[in-house]
């Protein structure tokens, strides 16, 4: 995917110079490895520093809600449906944005590849499907892209963009083989002792940085309900029974909405499976009414709307 | 100054034999990162590590801190009256934290200790801690205590600095505390005479090993509202996501939020860490903000970190260059740069170097 | 060690409803130790954290004078959390107060100066302080003229109005009270704004001569012009800032601004000071 790079650095040139937007929005060479900045360029001149590489996880969608200017924004599949999602929830209007589609092979997991190699990286090279690791003892590693992708990309349906105003490169082919639902089908054939276990595992080192929330384009409540202090719903410790209301309750405020992009475990300092919860709502939506998040513009997601044959067999 | 030999055996040993008399925190590996933790008995520390995830600030100033308790019930005759919780009196030990997190303690230790007020959480915590030092032989790439006033082999803030000699460890007692913890241990072979000069040469290797150099000689130079004023402050702002994983693993970050939590007739007083990141830590209860745009807050934890804590301690900067904010920012804002770019920003011609790192 | 977040317990002695609204009410404290009352001396200018067990802690001005003994008083405004509990508390209950905490105004150099206080809305409980403070018998003659200019919405919204008609009533202190807007045909002091009534009322700067500015911030913007037109200098002119404060102690970092703390280096600053100060306030 590093070839996307130049057609992207045209793109925002020929964007820039022509006016029709105020700035583009991409990814900048990161100072780590794995790691890509979020960046805006204003000119021409600017737009060289954009790039593009298997290590730009974060969802850009983020930085549209509410802005008032035009952007053109660089967006892979994911992104693509989180900016159709702002658009039907009224968070941006579709006149406002240029969308340079992108579509996307994947991401490296930045979590999974440092436990796979001794020692610490200090430099991840890709050629094609081709991914060497290097390590400050000096040793390099070879794998496979397949192998090192981001779970959320290794699943993922919905590759290439579905809503754009020009492709800097031809669609992918969209994998239609994966289980996406695989692993909440696990936990939902665990006994609830065991369920309980598990999640009470997987927040265990939460340390209530918010990295999740705030990296996630659904979430732009101007006051989250965590914040709220009159009344106080949620305690600001780490008290076990407070970081699973802020788990628990956030995902359901995802759910019908999520697109499962992947950011929020991307940023997880602490490397917690955020997307465990999200997932489960996902599926419940998708054998429920049949949705899938931010495929069109033209219909409002599940939990939004009534439609008379909604199935009502939890209602007893 | 005694310098004294240990086998890596005797390390091992010694640090359970510690167990007896303190509370131990040493690096455990968990899953991918090591973290500091309270060993419980016969449970081995793994010092192959290059610096902790989180620092060791919550040794001493843990996340959620009871700071009082209370009673809410009517009946009773303590009723709204504040009682102190009362905390273990067991002294700890801190082996194996790199010589820029107990640097840290020293920078923070000048908010909580002050000629008016002293916080008798913090102190007590602090004073009853005993800190070994492991120098780094081998620092990170994003690793720059030397430019921050620090160093792999510094000791300000240690009892006692360990430093890995092969086959075994070399320690350089510095306090009356590190000799007790050391006498305790049973760590009491004096190293020979050449010991001192071996320590200077792995000091002299390691820092030339540090690949990360930054700019901090101007900052003090620097009006502060030309600084404050500067154009790049958008730029930096933008990525950013006003989460709290800078300044939650950063080692001299210290602000926090009392609360009340009550639960039924009775309730704490509870301390929690908190960030200037977050919106809601300048919000007055009628509504305004003075920091409600993120640029103004991206802008404080700089501004805070590399010009208002140089200028009002004259003392270098509020950063002891561990590089954890480097190497956990989601959105990979990188404080090398920014620093580099306020230390050469030169306001007649709002030029200033940008580098990559 | 001591321990400052340790409130001294105090009983509500009385609450007074000061405006027709009732948003805002002040409380009379007795403390309930006769000692903490020692430990607690203050000055004009200082605030103290108002502490309710099972609710939180709020910084509020000082309203009465250390001239008043047996007590303290504070006048609160209703706005969130802690404030609404508050008010309503009943006299007889028992909560804390932390303090005192803060700088206080300038006293030894206000000290044979003549001085023009101008306060707007509910920032004028420790202008109350400063004035009982100033014309106590004990404390008058080390004071050459004093000026208050003090305006509200409307009447109902004055604070402490019995004081402020007695004072008016004195010689030795120019009383200026206005109001925004009245429909009371027997209103005999000012209508209009407190800008507006100062350009008016105050006297001209002199070396001599220190203004002592509370209000909300649109009062200020708008005063400060008719401040630099009278001659003001920037180091004569004293204001009290507020912020959002957690501990009150210069150690939570909720209110910086810039290298200072407005818990331990404030509130009250001179204007000189603000301006070199970063506009986060």
């Amino acid at each position: 995917m590093t070839s996307y790079t130049e057609k992207i650095q045209e793109a925002a040139k020929r964007l820039l110079k022509e006016g029709k937007v105020d700035m583009v929005i991409g990814f900048r060479r990161g100072s780590v490895p794995m790691m890509n900045q979020p960046h805006y360029v204003k000119s021409a001149e600017e737009a060289e520093a954009l790039i593009w590489d298997s290590h730009c996880g974060l969802n850009l969608a983020n930085y549209l809600t509410d802005r008032e200017d035009k952007v053109g924004i660089v967006a892979k599949g994911c992104d693509s449906r989180n900016i159709a999602n702002h658009i039907v929830e009224n968070k941006i209007n579709r006149e406002q944005v240029y969308i340079i589609g992108v579509p996307c092979t994947g991401m490296v997991d930045r979590h999974k590849l440092p436990k796979m190699v001794e020692g610490d990286i200090i430099e991840v090279a890709e050629d094609g499907d081709a991914i060497t690791v290097k390590t400050v003892n000096g040793d390099t590693k070879n794998f496979n892209k397949a192998d090192v992708l981001q779970q959320n990309c290794a699943d993922c349906s919905h590759r290439n963009p579905v809503i754009y105003d020009e492709m800097i490169a031809d669609p992918v082919e969209e994998q239609t083989d994966t289980d996406m639902f695989a692993s909440v089908r696990e936990i939902e054939a665990m006994s609830p002792d065991e369920k309980w276990d598990y999640f009470e595992d997987l927040i265990s080192s939460c340390i209530r940085c918010y990295a999740c929330r705030n990296a996630c384009p659904l979430c732009y409540c101007p006051l989250c309900f965590v914040d709220e202090s009159d009344p106080q719903w949620v305690g600001k410790s780490q008290d076990p029974i407070d970081v699973r209301t802020f788990h628990w309750l956030r995902a359901y405020h995802c759910a019908g909405r999520c697109t499962d992009c992947g950011a929020c475990e991307r940023v997880c300092p602490m490397g917690i499976k955020i997307r465990e919860f999200t997932k489960k709502l996902n599926k419940d939506c998708y054998e429920l009414y049949g949705w899938e998040a931010g495929l069109t513009t033209e219909e409002r997601p599940p939990l939004d709307t009534y439609r008379p044959n909604d199935p009502e067999d939890f209602i007893k | 100054m005694k310098i004294v030999q240990i086998d890596k055996s005797q390390w091992t040993s010694g640090i359970e034999k510690l167990k007896e008399a303190y509370r131990v925190f040493a690096p455990v590996k968990n899953d991918l990162f090591h973290d500091f933790k309270a060993l419980e008995k016969d449970e081995a520390p793994d010092f192959n590590f290059q610096n902790t995830r989180l620092s060791p600030k919550s040794i001493v100033y843990p996340q959620s801190e009871i700071l009082f308790r209370y009673s809410l019930d009517r009946e009773s005759e303590e009723y709204g009256i504040l009682k102190e919780d009362v905390k273990e009196k067991t002294p700890k030990a801190v082996i194996g934290i790199r010589p820029c997190d107990a640097y840290s303690f020293i920078l923070v230790k000048r908010n909580f200790d002050t000629p008016e007020y002293k916080d008798p959480y913090w102190l007590e915590e602090y004073q009853k801690s005993t800190f070994i030092g492991m120098a780094c032989n081998n620092p990170h790439p994003t690793c720059f205590c030397t430019s921050a006033g620090s160093g792999p082999f510094n000791e300000e803030g240690l009892d006692a600095l360990v430093v890995d000699d092969g086959d075994h460890y070399l320690g350089k007692l510095l306090t009356e505390k590190g000799e007790k913890l050391f006498s305790a241990a049973g760590w009491t072979t004096e190293a020979e005479a050449s010991a001192e000069s071996r320590i200077e040469e792995l000091k002299a290797e390691a820092e030339s090993k540090m690949t990360s150099r930054v700019g901090t000689d101007n900052l003090k130079n620097q009006k502060m509202l030309d600084l404050y004023e500067a154009p790049f402050w958008e730029e930096i702002a933008f990525s950013c996501i006003n989460c709290g994983t800078c300044t939650y693993v950063c080692p001299t970050c210290w602000c926090f939020d009392i609360q009340d939590e009550t639960s039924g007739k009775s309730g704490v007083r509870i301390r929690n860490w908190d960030s200037c990141m977050f919106p809601l830590f300048t919000l007055h209860a009628s509504g305004h903000n003075p920091r409600g745009n993120k640029v103004d807050r991206v802008r404080q934890r700089f501004m805070h970190k590399l010009k208002y804590y140089v200028d009002k301690y004259d003392n270098g900067i509020q950063c002891t260059g561990c590089g954890r904010c480097v190497r956990m920012c989601p959105v990979n804002i990188d404080i090398r740069r920014v620093c580099n770019m306020m230390n050469s920003y030169d306001p007649e011609s709002c030029v200033c170097e940008v580098t990559s790192a | 060690m001591q321990n400052p977040y340790y409130p001294y317990p105090v009983r509500i002695d009385e609450i007074f409803t000061e405006t027709e609204d009732k948003t805002l009410k002040t409380f009379k404290f007795v403390f309930l130790d006769p000692e903490d009352e020692e430990r607690f001396a203050y000055q004009p200018g200082q605030f103290a954290e108002l502490s309710i067990p099972g609710m939180g802690e709020i910084p509020i001005g000082i309203a009465s004078s250390p001239t008043e003994k047996g007590f303290v008083k504070f006048t609160v405004f209703k706005t969130g959390k802690v404030t609404n509990y508050l008010h309503s508390m009943k006299e007889g209950d028992i909560m804390g107060i932390r303090g005192p905490l803060g700088n206080a105004f300038p006293w030894e150099t206000l000290e044979g100066k003549n001085i023009v206080i101008i306060g707007g809305g509910f920032a004028f409980t420790t202008l109350r302080s400063s004035i009982v403070h100033m014309i106590d018998p004990a404390n008058r003659e080390k004071f050459k003229d004093i000026h208050v200019i003090y305006g509200a919405r409307s009447p109902g919204m004055l604070l402490y109005k019995d004081e402020l008609e007695s004072w008016a009533e004195r010689e030795d202190l120019n009383m200026h009270i206005t109001v925004d807007g009245t429909d009371d045909p027997d209103w005999k002091h000012h209508t209009g704004f407190v800008p507006a009534v100062t350009e008016q009322e105050s006297p001209n700067a002199d070396d001599d001569t220190y203004a002592i500015v509370c209000g909300p911030p649109i009062m200020i913007k708008f005063t400060q012009p008719v401040l630099d037109n009278l001659g003001f200098k920037h180091d004569h002119i004293l204001m009290s800032l507020e912020n959002r404060m957690k501990c009150g102690i210069g150690m939570c970092g909720h209110c910086n601004i810039g290298e200072k703390l407005v818990c331990k280096d404030g509130p009250v600053f001179t204007l000189a000071q603000l301006n070199e100060m970063p506009k986060e306030y």
